[in-house]
């Protein structure tokens, strides 16, 4: 049996005579912090959607925990413990920070099925919704709609939710995209404190935040895989350094 | 409801959970409704006829609150379900069964069959096209009453059913004191089950499907189950709406299941207020005395001056009357 | 066997003749769809403006059948632009819910308008001397006005089609189909864009409606009751699309004739069935772009 969290066999993904995944080769192990980088348009967020099932491969195999996944519906593969967060926050603005969260644990635990009893019945739920919204700081604003909040509390809103499901693996595209540099602290902290079993694959371009956090770090240009290795050997890589010459750091 | 600033302590935390928990809660002000419709019984007696439809129509746009205001599904082939209903109905009537609630259950059951199956079809679409397969279905159903006369009467209808008294007691005559009575009670019916599926864990999964369906997708829910059961139920409510102005006016025709009735209905609830419930029991009145009054002065300017008055609400008065009480209320509390 | 031919060749002129009138009516709704993602369910009342005025220009002020039709264009493109400026522009981008209820309710003012002016009895199209009676070709005897209707609907498609790929315009509304947001990067004027193209599927539904009085009658109702068939004749051949909609507005105008001729206690039934296996077959419409 695989000892991967997460893989992929010669995936490929091209739109008519556009390639944006070419024969990627990717294993994600357990427990893994492990960073997706590479220029625009590499085809990093299209990875996350073929891995997740927004988009249907050309070719080649996804398998989660060991399992084939490729031909299994995006709410299907959640099931299983596969999460995304999205780059740009896909929330559900005009509802409170609370009934985000509380709606993704209601779907996990099947009682989002339930149209006899009233979700209030469900106490449980509410309160390791609220419980999970404590180490991020999002208590006090529990009841406010999430369109009223700071965009980088609502960034923590997109991790909340994703941890709620309680995943095996996580795949985070962009944490930080958009959030102030004041508030990029706080979702450095809550990535470092992850759950040690959960399988984390990030996107990210803030180079501060993939050496922190990183322990291994894939670099994607083009839809293929330029290399992979630990951040030291990733730092040192000439090729790297061609890719990135004259990209602006953050 | 508020929360004091420092998180974490436990009094906060019961609060909050416990404001979140008691949404579903009867508030007083819902018994405004019903204490109304009570009291018009008295009030209004000539009206009583007038009253029954109301009820039954209020029911059918609860039925599409259901849809366009909870699950965000905008059709304009609702009438599809109310026609069939009202069909079920009739035509038991015609053919020997005359017993209402018998009726009304064949009725919901045969509209909810109708919505499963056209939903199955039609959910697989969105914006235009849904819209536009909901009008389909409709238009199909419409031809098919059309022309298959000997069952449905054709372009004539079935006219003159006899309906038998309710437990064998209650007669339904012409001053429709029965028929008011019958129709608030079932739309009382109807109203417990539609705020209860609103208030439950599915209702709010709705909602979900409503804001953002790829965030539903990307937390595990069946989007696509999800959306074919509140069509289904929705459809099933909107039958028995139908069975009930069947019964009630003695009366099926080919307008039941017209475009001009999918229309009129969307307008009245959005007069009243989408996605809270309550905007059919506004704007479902506000409509229907409108226009029973206009029939009186003058019939033909009444598609006009609706129509306009339907610009400007979407123009200058979103959310319909619920919407701007909402908006002129949040005003004065911020002041 | 000569007997089939006949019924053939009779189900697939009449078919064709009407195929040209949906068409007209609908290729600017399509454009209007795919160019401003508008759901303008209104366009209908374009056609029904279009027909009242070629109608009664010829019989209550006598004028010749060329100038009404005409004046019956000019008059609607210009409605067509004030509504588009003072009530359309309001609602791009907006909920789809928006745009549905405001051409719902554009549907219904504008049935009250037309039971008001002009009665509620349909308005039946007399053609002018030239074009009624029968014309023979190939031995056949042909009614002389759907012939006319055929030659100018192919006429002005082929002027449509060839004036969307060989001019400026063309190639800026094609461009802004396909992806409004590079269009505006590219500096194309959209806004002004939106209102001509508007314009042009109004007074395109105008004629349509107009010379097509013959087909679908000009009553106070015709924006309603004909509905359904123009959003089939879109939904089918695709949003935004120019040639899909002409592809859809054959199959329906054929199958529509050979139905009601054929199985006539069937009426439009089989439309609509058709409809709904080609939507579940290609939701996008048989020529719809995929996203």
């Amino acid at each position: 049996m695989s000892a991967l969290a997460l893989e992929t066999r010669s995936l490929c993904k091209n739109f008519g005579a556009l390639l944006v995944a070419n024969d990627i080769h990717f294993q994600l192990e357990r427990g893994a912090r492990h960073a997706l980088i590479g220029p625009n348009g590499a085809g990093k967020t299209s990875f996350v959607n073929l891995v997740t099932g927004v988009l249907t491969p050309s070719s080649g195999a996804i398998c989660l925990g060991g399992d084939e996944i490729t031909g299994l519906t995006r709410a299907q593969r959640v099931k299983r413990g596969l999460v995304r967060t999205f780059q740009i926050s896909a929330l559900f603005r005009k509802l409170t920070v609370l009934e985000n969260v509380t709606l993704a644990i209601a779907e996990r635990e099947g009682t989002a099925n339930d149209l006899l009893r009233p979700a209030g019945h469900h106490r449980a739920l509410i309160e390791e919704a609220y419980d999970l919204l404590v180490p991020l700081g999002l208590a006090s604003e529990a009841l406010r709609p999430v369109t009223e909040l700071a965009y980088g509390r609502q960034r923590m809103i997109e991790i909340a939710m994703a941890l709620a499901l309680k995943p095996k693996v996580l795949l985070l595209d962009e944490p930080a995209a958009g959030v102030p540099p004041r508030e990029t602290g706080a979702i450095i902290e809550t990535i470092e404190r992850l759950p040690p079993d959960i399988a984390v694959l990030f996107i990210e371009h803030d180079m501060e935040l993939v050496f922190r956090v990183a322990q291994r770090i894939t670099v994607l240009v083009q839809g293929a895989v330029l290399v992979e290795g630990s951040p030291a050997q990733i730092a040192e890589d000439p090729k790297v350094r061609q890719v990135y010459l004259g990209e602006s750091r953050h | 409801m508020t929360v004091s600033v420092s998180p974490g302590s436990l009094e906060d935390r019961k609060a909050v959970i416990d404001a979140f928990a008691r949404r579903h809660r009867f508030k007083w002000y819902e018994a405004i409704p019903w204490v109304a419709a009570i009291a018009s019984y008295f009030a209004f007696d000539s009206y009583h006829a007038l009253g029954a439809q109301m009820f039954a129509t209020i029911l059918f746009a609860l039925s599409l609150d259901l849809l366009i205001g909870f699950a965000g599904i905008v059709t304009l082939g609702h009438a599809a379900f109310f026609g069939v209903g009202a069909y079920a109905a009739g035509i038991m009537a015609a053919n020997g069964w005359q017993e209402p609630l018998s009726q009304l259950l064949v009725a919901a059951v045969a509209a909810s069959g109708v919505g499963f199956a056209s939903g199955l079809i039609v959910l697989r679409t969105a914006g235009l096209t849904l819209l536009m397969q909901t009008l389909v279905v409709a238009a199909l159903l419409q031809e098919l009453a059309n022309k298959w006369s000997s069952v449905t009467g054709g372009s004539d209808g079935l006219l003159g059913m006899k309906i038998d008294p309710i437990f064998g007691v209650f007669r339904f005559d012409l001053y429709g004191d029965t028929a008011y009575v019958y129709c608030l009670v079932v739309l009382f019916i109807g109203w417990l089950i539609a705020r209860n599926i609103v208030y439950s864990s599915f209702g709010r999964s709705l909602t979900g499907i409503r804001e953002n369906p790829n965030r539903m997708h990307a937390i595990g829910a069946p989007v696509d189950g999800r959306k074919i059961a509140i069509y289904t139920i929705s459809a099933a409510l909107a039958g028995v709406a139908g069975a009930m102005i069947a019964q009630t006016t003695a009366l099926v025709g080919l307008n039941t299941l017209a475009l001009s009735k999918s229309g009129e209905l969307i307008i009245m609830l959005v007069i009243g207020g989408v996605g809270q419930l309550y905007g059919a029991f506004i704007g479902v009145p506000l409509y229907m005395i409108a226009q029973d009054r206009f029939s009186q002065i003058d019939p033909i300017f009444w598609y006009f001056w609706i129509g306009l008055f339907m610009i400007f609400v979407v123009v200058f008065a979103r959310g319909g009357v619920l919407g701007v009480c909402g908006r002129l209320l949040e005003r004065r509390s911020s002041r | 066997m000569s007997e089939f031919l006949s019924i053939t060749i009779s189900i697939l002129f009449h078919g064709v003749a009407m195929a040209m009138v949906l068409y007209l009516i609908s290729v600017g709704l399509s454009v209007t769809m795919g160019l401003m993602g508008f759901v303008n369910l209104a366009h209908g009342a374009f056609a029904m403006a279009g027909g009242y005025m070629l109608v009664l220009l010829m019989k209550q002020q006598h004028w010749p059948f060329g100038l009404a039709l005409l004046a019956a264009i000019v008059i609607c493109v210009v409605m067509s632009l004030i509504l588009e400026r003072l009530l359309y522009r309001r609602l791009y981008g907006g909920g789809e819910l928006d745009q549905v209820l405001m051409t719902m309710g554009l549907i219904f003012a504008s049935v009250g308008a037309a039971t008001w002016l002009f009665g509620p009895v349909s308005q039946s199209l007399e053609p002018p001397a030239m074009l009624r009676g029968q014309i023979n070709f190939l031995g056949r005897d042909f009614p002389t006005y759907r012939s006319f209707l055929i030659l100018c609907g192919a006429l002005l498609v082929t002027a449509l089609w060839l004036g969307l790929e060989r001019t400026r315009f063309g190639a800026q509304i094609r461009a802004s189909v396909d992806n409004l947001r590079m269009a505006q990067t590219l500096g194309i004027n959209t806004s002004r864009l939106f209102s001509i193209a508007f314009a042009l599927g109004s007074g395109l539904a105008a004629l349509g409606g107009g010379l097509g009085a013959d087909f679908l009658n000009v009553g106070p109702n015709y924006a309603l009751e004909y509905l359904v068939y123009f959003l089939i004749v879109v939904a089918v051949g695709g949003l935004g699309s120019i040639r899909g909609p002409f592809v859809a507005a054959l199959i329906v105008g054929v199958s529509d004739t050979a139905f009601k001729y054929l199985a006539p206690q069937y009426g439009a039934f089989f439309i609509y069935a058709i409809t709904m296996a080609i939507l579940l077959w290609r939701p996008r419409g048989l020529f719809g772009q995929s996203a």
